[in-house]
């Protein structure tokens, strides 16, 4: 590249954690007075290269480069005088502060003894003017709406001077009119002679904003070149990369008669400051519904993938349907009707009980079949008003999209990891009140689960922190598929799976199916949803997009309607 | 009751009162820069002892002051070492120190003075004069103004709330949680120094005799802001002037006078009295095995 | 800093594992872990002890077994060793003070009973405090507890006097249990619904349930014209039976009594409660890990409350061993403490039940031998168990050693 030397560069850089390269080999380089757009499917590494640039990270190998000269980043504080500044996904703002509070917060101005606020405001005020930003200096941050707070994120860089702008997912909390906002205030930055670095899975905005391109897949940069020639199926494939051929051999599907129907199912936004944990920020505070009117039907004996970018209301679906909604959240309406075991349209799905001898398995699908019978009796149960306990009675089960958050309990055993949500019932709990744990009945069925889900080292007193990643994850998909469910909530089933591990679970996933089970199956791989769903809802920003056969859709069809790119099917 | 009366028992009131607010304040800077100082009995323990002995041997009570502020800072250093660096469950450390206070002064003491239950008396003129009442007075605006219009106040309150966003701004979270661990501790053991040179004139054993716990009440119940504070422990105070008060008479109910602190603080606690909401990331250690990366 | 919080979007299992090789799989062994709350704190010690002592080749799974025990015992021997420096420096010989403690603890029968003695109430709290450590609950209001159990005791032994023994002292057994649960019941109710913290909560607890009892006693129960504030004697029927009477060699006048071998025995019951039902299972899952057993189906607000209630009642026992086993009537200040030492107690006993018995029995032998020290040391007084005891929980808690923190 001759000319100026680019604002900010990463010169070969590699990053690798616990084993996995998160970066391998990236350089990448923003030309000063550009907005350059780093793009690519969540986990190709676009954070990793950001916070490595900003000093967050200690890259392995490689260097980052500002104004041309290589330089060692001990931490942001080095970052931040050399003039970068970066607004983070999650925010960090302090909600009890005020907004000139917050911006000063490590360089405050003082006069004598003590905090110049006065100028600190004014000297807000005045950067918000340039800028067009509308924000009050005096508001506390915790009363402000999340496109207020991402301003004040914005003014903290540049009350500190930043030249080179770095914004991780900026737009993911936005509605579109702030969206265009947002995009405005990005311009007269451009205009000021700053360089904004812009990440983002979103093709529209990409194509909306950006002068450069930087795309990014499995850790590598796959293609950097100038926005103009770019048009968006062509920048969604280099997204998403070429379509590999199907891994495993999957019968066509019979699905039988619903067995879960949701309606017009509306989750609202946490309101005000009263949700919101430590890191504050996204998602906390006003906005759009997280779900909006979504409807759809899973029914037995297929596999229903929900395509989305992260963030716009799978987990919330899930969530829902779990009986695990936050109750933080402004509401919800809508209605979730689960079809029961009186239903003759629904086979059940003997075929798959796991973790018991035939003689086992029979039994406790006996049970669970009468108790389900008894407990509904008619036709169909509302889901609304039950917890998450009784739904696992009447046979949901959820793979849950975080491990350590949900779905492990790291300090104890993989014995007692491999009830969590059977230990209720027979043949966990057994006599009187089923108060007593059937120590025997446990260990085999542990030791079912370690077999047919390959988890290693296979020892039932293991604590289960002492399992890799991939090796959890097998046993949390194992227990879930023991119980064994009529309706599975399957959210990123292979995450920080390896490929071998990733086939075991889809070819169990694929059984369960044939068994005659419904699936629900949240993943941000276009590539496992395209092989493993029978059907593809896309959701955008809480709607759903559009419904698409995976057998004849093609990637780019996908990514954009997932980018909001395209319209219906 | 007489309008001696009442001029009495507000008088002793703030007497009282003042103990538990140099605690209360000593507290309040711990506990809104994240770290919970359930330790505030132990440090008041330590400076009641440490202001008696010296004040003993040097008929000097300010020095005795001095040296019980310099014994809490000692003893609170502890306790922040223990929760900061070591990451230690900061209610168990606090509470360490609170046993180990509880029994390391009178064990000096006996083999001090020959006696574990009390120091020898401090004739009255050595006594320390009615100015620790002032002052902790004054430290209530001080504080605020402190925490609300100077740079360390202003970096103070955001360790508590969003350590996050202080580590974000290139700022040291444990240097700032350090220093005001270690003011918590001065301030506690003023407090306890004032009962032992100030309201009484010797040391004696487990004197505070839960004044620390009321002193972190009086923060939850004020909120964790100084002028609130102030007032919770004004009304603490008074709460224990009228039990002074009781015990001349028979047949008075004491004990429910005595409850009232608390039965409070479990009542604002239960939100009755709007709600006490603590700072956000009191308590939490700093990111702890990620720290690393 | 705030680096690695989500550390790079692929990072696929943020947790590294955290230890290696054969010690490490001896390490993980050693089922029984803190709860989250300490499990950082203790967690760490692991992989440091396993670099301080390489383990030598054929290492038996028994002494493997033995490996969470080095934790506590390290903070032991540190607060002995701080301690003699203390009493060093006070001007005593350590190795002496040391001796006549031990010995006077340990002497027959004396010394063994009375040691039994004080760690009757100490099993009880000890193990108060650690179901409520497996919970994710910290009840520093065992201290309340017990009060409120010792005077529920003594106003059924004294307002039922008149029952017969087989009945009498099982209900006042009873009241007893019942008083401390629904007094530890309390923070959890409150935890539970305002999500107000139980530390907070019990402590103030604590100092509600000891004026309350002072009131009724001073103003209800109270022999008239009796100095002390003690309440009137509770009914012969009530008295448990002192061990001296049943095991030869012990005499009477050693008040150890029926609530010994019954805190043994809530060990072994809490032992079966937590381990081997479903009720144990979902109290451990809760303070293990409440998000997951939400998502279990696990109603996480209700076991708050129910492991308070245990933890309350198993303190409350503690009051029974005073009231009912050696005063035979309530008194104001009876406890001295046991409340908080049963802290110390689950903290060296790992929260768990056998660990709980043995650290009962040293802490009991430090009380009992504290008594000989203060009396026949030349300085030091018997306050120096309290120092020791301080130590040894501040030492357990600041565990997680320095190495892993640098930054």
């Amino acid at each position: 590249m001759s000319g100026p030397a680019p604002a900010l560069e990463l010169r070969h850089v590699s990053k690798r954690f616990s084993g996995v390269l998160a970066n391998d080999d990236v350089s990448f380089a923003a030309a000063a007075g550009a907005i350059h757009a780093l793009v690519g499917e969540n986990g190709a590494g676009k954070t990793t290269a950001m916070r490595i640039a900003f000093g967050l990270l200690a890259p392995d190998r490689g260097e980052v480069a500002v104004d041309g000269a290589p330089r060692r980043l001990a931490g942001p504080q080095d970052a931040i005088r050399l003039g970068l500044g970066m607004v983070h996904q999650h925010f960090t703002l302090v909600d009890a502060m005020t907004v000139a509070e917050n911006v000063v917060l490590g360089a405050e101005p003082v006069r004598r003894w003590a905090l110049d606020l006065g100028g600190a405001s004014a000297r807000v005020a005045e950067l918000a003017r340039e800028l067009e930003l509308r924000v009050d200096p005096a508001a506390r941050v915790g009363d402000l709406p999340v496109a207020a707070r991402q301003r004040v994120e914005l003014l903290k860089a540049l009350y500190r001077e930043a030249r080179v702008l770095i914004l991780d997912e900026p737009t993911a909390v936005l509605a579109p009119p702030e969206v265009a906002a947002l995009f405005a205030v990005l311009r007269r930055m451009r205009r000021q002679g700053r360089t904004v670095v812009l990440i983002t899975h979103r093709l529209a905005e990409v194509l909306a904003i950006a002068d450069e391109v930087t795309v990014m897949r499995d850790g590598r940069v796959v293609a950097a070149r100038p926005a103009g020639g770019l048009d968006a199926a062509g920048l969604a494939r280099l997204i998403v990369g070429r379509e590999a051929p199907p891994r495993i051999a999957k019968r066509p599907a019979h699905p039988g008669a619903p067995v879960l129907a949701v309606r017009e199912l509306t989750i609202l936004a946490a309101g005000g400051a009263s949700g919101a944990g430590l890191a504050g920020g996204a998602g906390s505070a006003g906005g759009r519904p997280r779900l909006d009117g979504v409807s759809f039907d899973v029914r037995a004996g297929e596999i229903l993938g929900i395509a989305g970018i992260e963030g716009n209301g799978q987990s919330e679906l899930i969530d829902a349907i779990a009986g695990l909604a936050d109750p933080a959240a402004g509401g919800s309406s809508g209605t979730m009707i689960l079809a029961s075991l009186a239903d003759p349209g629904v086979r059940y799905p003997n075929v798959v009980a796991i973790g018991e001898d035939s003689a086992g398995s029979g039994a406790a699908t006996g049970t669970r079949a009468a108790a389900g019978s008894t407990a509904t009796g008619g036709g169909r149960v509302d889901l609304a008003g039950t917890g998450p306990g009784r739904r696992r009675e009447l046979g949901i089960a959820h793979i849950p999209e975080d491990r350590h958050r949900r779905g492990l309990l790291l300090d104890l055993d993989l014995a007692e990891n491999s009830i969590l949500g059977a230990h209720q019932r027979p043949p966990v709990a057994v006599g009187p009140l089923r108060g007593w744990l059937d120590r025997a009945a446990i260990a085999r069925r542990a030791a079912a689960i370690l077999a047919r889900f390959e988890i290693r080292p296979a020892a039932l007193g293991l604590p289960a922190r002492a399992l890799s990643g991939g090796n959890q994850q097998k046993l949390v998909v194992g227990r879930e598929l023991s119980l064994p469910p009529r309706l599975l909530l399957a959210a990123q089933p292979t995450r920080g799976v390896d490929l071998r591990g990733s086939e075991l679970i889809h070819r169990h996933l694929v059984a369960l199916r044939d068994g005659g089970c419904a699936v629900l199956l949240v993943s941000s791989e276009l590539e496992e949803l395209m092989t493993l769903a029978d059907r593809l809802l896309v959701l955008h920003r809480g709607r759903v997009a559009g419904e698409l056969d995976p057998a004849r859709a093609t990637v780019e069809e996908v990514g954009l309607m997932m980018t909001g790119g395209g319209g219906g099917a | 009751m007489s309008a001696q009366t009442a001029g009495f028992l507000a008088l002793s009131s703030v007497r009282m009162a003042t103990p538990l607010l140099l605690a209360a304040l000593g507290g309040l800077y711990a506990e809104r820069s994240g770290v919970v100082n359930i330790a505030l009995e132990g440090l008041m323990l330590a400076g009641a002892f440490t202001a008696a002995v010296v004040t003993y041997f040097t008929h000097q009570p300010w020095l005795g002051l001095l040296a019980a502020a310099a014994a809490g800072t000692a003893v609170a250093l502890v306790h922040a070492t223990a929760a900061i660096r070591f990451g230690a469950n900061q209610v168990v450390s606090g509470m360490a120190v609170n046993v180990v206070f509880l029994g390391l002064p009178p064990l000096l003491s006996g083999a001090l003075f020959a006696s574990t239950s009390e120091t020898p008396p401090i004739p009255r003129g050595e006594l320390l004069p009615r100015a620790p009442v002032a002052l902790a007075a004054l430290l209530v605006p001080l504080t605020w103004y402190v925490l609300e219009r100077t740079r360390f106040g202003l970096r103070l309150r955001a360790a508590g709330e969003n350590p996050e966003a202080v580590a974000g701004a290139g700022l040291s979270v444990e240097r700032i949680r350090y220093v005001a661990v270690m003011l918590s501790g001065a301030l506690a053991a003023a407090g306890g120094a004032y009962l032992s040179i100030g309201q009484a004139s010797q040391f004696s054993r487990n004197m505070t005799a839960g004044r620390g716990f009321i002193a972190l009440a009086a923060l939850i119940l004020g909120k964790w802001r100084p002028f609130q504070t102030l007032l919770a422990c004004l009304l603490f105070g008074l709460a224990e002037a009228v039990a002074i008060q009781m015990q001349g008479a028979a047949g008075a109910p004491v004990q429910f006078v005595q409850m009232i602190p608390y039965v409070l603080t479990l009542v604002a606690l239960a939100g009755f009295i709007g709600r006490s909401r603590p700072p956000r990331a009191l308590g939490l250690p700093l990111a702890p095995r990620e720290s690393g990366r | 800093m705030s680096e690695g919080k989500d550390g790079g979007p692929r990072a696929p299992d943020p947790r590294p594992a955290r230890f290696s090789g054969r010690v490490a799989r001896l390490w993980r062994r050693c089922r029984a872990r803190p709860p989250t709350g300490l499990g950082p704190a203790l967690a760490g010690l692991g992989p440091a002890l396993a670099g301080l002592m390489p383990a030598p080749a054929g290492l038996g799974p028994a002494v493997a077994r033995l490996r969470p025990a080095l934790a506590p015992l390290l903070a032991l021997l540190a607060a002995l060793a701080a301690g003699g420096l203390l009493i060093a420096a006070v001007g005593d010989d350590p190795i002496a003070v040391y001796g006549l403690l031990l010995g006077s603890a340990l002497s027959w029968p004396d010394g063994i009973g009375y040691t039994l003695f004080y760690a009757t109430p100490l099993i009880f709290t000890g193990l108060a405090v650690a179901v409520a450590f497996r919970a994710g609950l910290f009840n520093v209001g065992a201290e309340g507890q017990l009060y409120a159990a010792a005077f529920a005791a003594a106003w059924v032994g004294i307002t039922c006097a008149g029952l017969p023994a087989w009945l009498l002292a099982p209900l006042a057994c009873a009241a007893a249990v019942a008083a401390g649960g629904a007094w530890g019941a309390l923070p959890g109710i409150f935890k539970a619904r305002f999500g107000a913290h139980e530390v907070i909560t019990t402590i103030m607890l604590n100092f509600i349930a000891i004026a309350l009892a002072g009131y009724l006693t001073r103003f209800h129960y109270r022999q008239p014209g009796d100095p002390i504030l003690e309440t009137r004697p509770i009914g012969a029927g009530a008295h448990l039976a002192r061990l001296g009477s049943l095991v030869p060699g012990l005499p009477a006048r050693i008040p150890l009594n029926l609530a010994f071998p019954a805190a043994l025995a809530a060990c072994g019951l809490v032992y079966v409660l937590l381990w081997r039902t479903r009720w144990g299972y979902e109290l451990r899952v809760t303070g293990a890990n409440p998000d997951a057993a939400a998502y279990g189906g696990i109603a996480v607000g209700r076991q708050l409350v129910i492991a308070m209630a245990i933890s309350g009642a198993l303190a409350g026992m503690a009051g029974i061993n005073e009231v009912l086993g050696y005063r035979y009537r309530y008194y104001d200040g009876f406890s001295g403490g046991y409340g908080f030492t049963g802290i110390a107690v689950a903290l060296l006993g790992r929260n768990h039940p056998a660990g709980v018995i043995l650290a009962a029995l040293l802490l009991g032998a430090l009380v009992r031998g504290g008594l000989f020290v203060g009396i026949f040391s030349e300085h030091v007084s018997r306050d120096v168990v309290l120092v020791l005891q301080g130590l040894a929980i501040l030492f357990v808690a600041a565990q997680r050693l320095p190495g892993r923190a640098a930054r």
